[in-house]
């Protein structure tokens, strides 16, 4: 008993490392195909991450009505969404436990809601593209953009599995999903798409007033400096 | 007269009775002469204020959705970007008004430097300006821990514990400044009060005192020259003087407006500024069990940070560095007294003092980018240097030459060839 004990903690300990190191670590990441206008990929991304992610990892400063941004009607967030939560306006919790999660797997999954933010849309999408078979790792996944990574390939009924080459440190797929490889790529493309919204919902909206704020003060600034040219005219 | 101006008249002789508005307006705006000349770089301290009433404004919005409290900032941060009613667009006001103020703040003393701002009559100033800069340094610092992100919580650890390198007692001071043994709940709420209470308290007085001892003796300009010295015999005017209002009230107002356009630009397109202004790991919830690779404060504080990682260790102490930062930011204060030269403005110096200028600029942004980047940045020296860390050097090289500046600028000023100052601005 005592010895479960010590394995896992020095998991744990392993687990949390690449934490402190993935910022250190060069890896090629993949451009993310990011289309905040494309309501179409939000969507199918939104599906994704409540269908998949939600189950453990929560978002919780997101409110599932506030996918009426992407296009959708309160109507049916709530019919074809709405599993954590009682009411619409409630936030994306999770049903599981911080403490079992940690037993569970060494770590609490962290809250997704601002991951794209706090690494990069790039690294999202090719993290959930990165996992390969490990039997020395505890799930049995590994992840090349996030070495010893404590989260199991929740997707890999629909990617495969994939194996890693330790020379070229390149990854293969050794056994095929349910998904062909561009498919795969175009669902992950469409979860970042949305994480990258989630993580930062008045984008859109900050964009498109940007333009108007800056007519506004070229109007302003041609005012300004008339005024200021009719008042210096004197002054020499 | 009609009616109305006749009553508007009677009230404002019913003020002027009782308090000093009128002579205040006078002697502040209408009737406040102000050098002609005034170029470009003499924008920035309207700007500045500008950007601390901005600063106040956004800042007193924040403090009624934020809440102090170690388990709840993270999120109240979230829910001020997401829930409150244009939460993200005070927010992004606010953090990118920090790192402005900065640019802003640097640029004004910059323009003290060109000019010779800081000489005779105007030391007082000069030294309100610097006891504000330090006001500012200690303001955006607290500030900096309420997100309670990963980088706010470790950037309050590592600052805090500089303190704890001071001889004796250092370790008694740096749980004192934290309220615990580590930064924690009491250290948030503690920089809260700090933060909008405080420091905002401190800053709005030196400002006040900043602008007092100003219009006391009178602005400065790019030629150095003093207008007061030659007035209107029947009127007492300055001659190269001319009224604050109108003429600079609608010349910032030019300013205020370019200023605001790059201010747009960031908050609507960029607010992170490629991690500058706001880091990627500041959206990481602060995590005491979780020491990030690499902390970095933020830009406006790195050409200190280098400093202080630049001085080597005595021993263990590393409190070398630490009194090499606070004197690095100290030694504003004694420019008054440092410079000998028989002129103020850079326009009149001579290429020594011009050649000391540019060096000290060149190593301010060299110190400045190193402090962004880890020490092994640019690799290591070969067996020759002890395979020292390049970037180490190279900072040691541009701290020493940053120190260089203020120590050696009394013989370097009084041996400059200087040119002759005319009589009258020049425009």
């Amino acid at each position: 008993m005592m010895k479960i004990q010590m394995i896992k903690k020095a998991v744990f300990v392993l687990v949390m490392l690449p934490t402190l190191a993935f910022a250190n670590v060069e890896v090629h990441l993949d451009k993310a195909p990011i289309d905040p206008s494309d309501q179409a990929s939000l969507q199918r991304g939104a599906r994704t991450f409540i269908n998949n992610c939600l189950n453990c990892h929560s978002a919780s400063y997101m409110r599932y009505n506030r996918l009426q941004d992407i296009g959708l009607t309160e109507k049916q967030i709530k019919e074809n969404l709405l599993f954590t939560a009682e009411k619409v306006g409630d936030p994306m919790t999770t049903a599981m436990n911080k403490k079992d999660a940690k037993k569970w797997f060494g770590v609490a999954p962290p809250d997704l809601s601002v991951e794209v933010r706090a690494r990069g849309a790039d690294w999202v999408y090719t993290y959930m593209r990165s996992f390969y078979r490990d039997e020395t790792r505890p799930s049995g996944w590994n992840n090349l953009v996030f070495d010893k990574v404590a989260m199991p390939h929740v997707l890999y009924e629909l990617q495969g599995e994939q194996a890693l080459n330790h020379e070229t440190h390149t990854l293969t797929l050794t056994k095929s999903g349910k998904l062909s490889v561009e498919e795969y790529d175009a669902l992950v493309g469409d979860l970042t798409n949305f994480m990258a919204y989630m993580a930062e919902p008045a984008k859109q909206q900050r964009n498109r007033l940007g333009w108007f704020v800056l007519l506004f003060l070229g109007v302003l600034l041609v005012l300004t400096y008339k005024l200021k040219k009719a008042y210096w005219k004197d002054i020499h | 007269m009609s009616l109305f101006t006749k009553k508007a008249d009677e009230l404002l002789n019913w003020v002027d009775a009782r308090f000093p508005l009128t002579s205040n307006i006078k002697a502040h705006l209408t009737e406040y002469y102000a050098p002609k000349n005034f170029n470009f770089w003499y924008f920035f301290g309207s700007l500045a204020l500008l950007v601390l009433v901005l600063q106040i404004v956004t800042g007193i919005f924040l403090t009624m959705h934020y809440k102090p409290e170690a388990l709840m900032a993270f999120a109240s941060v979230e829910y001020i970007m997401r829930d409150v009613p244009w939460g993200w667009l005070i927010r992004y006001m606010h953090s990118t008004g920090a790192s402005l103020f900065f640019v802003v703040i640097y640029l004004h003393m910059f323009r003290g430097l060109l000019y010779g701002s800081y000489r005779n009559p105007r030391e007082l100033i000069w030294l309100f300006g610097v006891g504000i800069f330090l006001a500012l340094m200690g303001e955006a610092f607290f500030g900096y821990l309420l997100p309670w992100g990963q980088m706010s919580y470790w950037g309050a650890q590592v600052i805090t514990s500089l303190f704890g390198t001071v001889p004796f007692i250092g370790p008694d001071i740096a749980e004192w400044l934290r309220g615990d043994y580590l930064t924690s709940d009491a250290t948030l709420n503690r920089f809260f009060a700090f933060h909008v209470i405080a420091l905002p308290l401190v800053i709005l007085g030196l400002v006040a005192a900043h602008i007092l001892a100003l219009h006391e003796v009178g602005s400065n300009n790019p030629d150095g020259v003093e207008i007061k010295k030659l007035k209107d015999k029947k009127t007492g005017i300055p001659l190269d003087g001319i009224p604050f209002h109108p003429y600079y009230t609608v010349k910032d107002m030019v300013g205020v407006v370019v200023f605001l356009i790059v201010f747009a630009v960031i908050i609507f397109f960029a607010p992170e500024v490629g991690g500058y202004f706001l880091e990627a790991n500041n959206f990481v919830p602060a995590d005491p069990l979780v020491t990030p690779a690499h902390i970095a404060p933020t830009w406006y504080f790195t050409p200190y940070y280098s400093i202080l990682r630049a001085v080597p260790p005595i021993g263990i102490s590393q409190f070398p560095g630490v009194a090499a930062m606070g004197l690095a930011v100290l030694a504003f204060a004694f420019l008054p007294w440092l410079d000998r030269s028989s002129v103020k403005s850079i326009r009149y110096k001579g290429n020594l003092y011009k050649g000391w200028l540019a060096a000290f600029v060149v190593s301010f942004l060299v110190l400045g980018y190193l402090g962004t980047v880890p020490a092994n940045v640019w690799g290591q020296f070969g067996d020759w240097l002890g395979k020292a860390d390049i970037a180490t050097v190279v900072a040691r090289v541009f701290t020493v030459i940053y120190f260089a500046f203020f120590i050696l600028m009394p013989w370097y000023t009084k041996k400059d060839k200087t040119k002759p100052v005319p009589e009258r601005v020049t425009g």
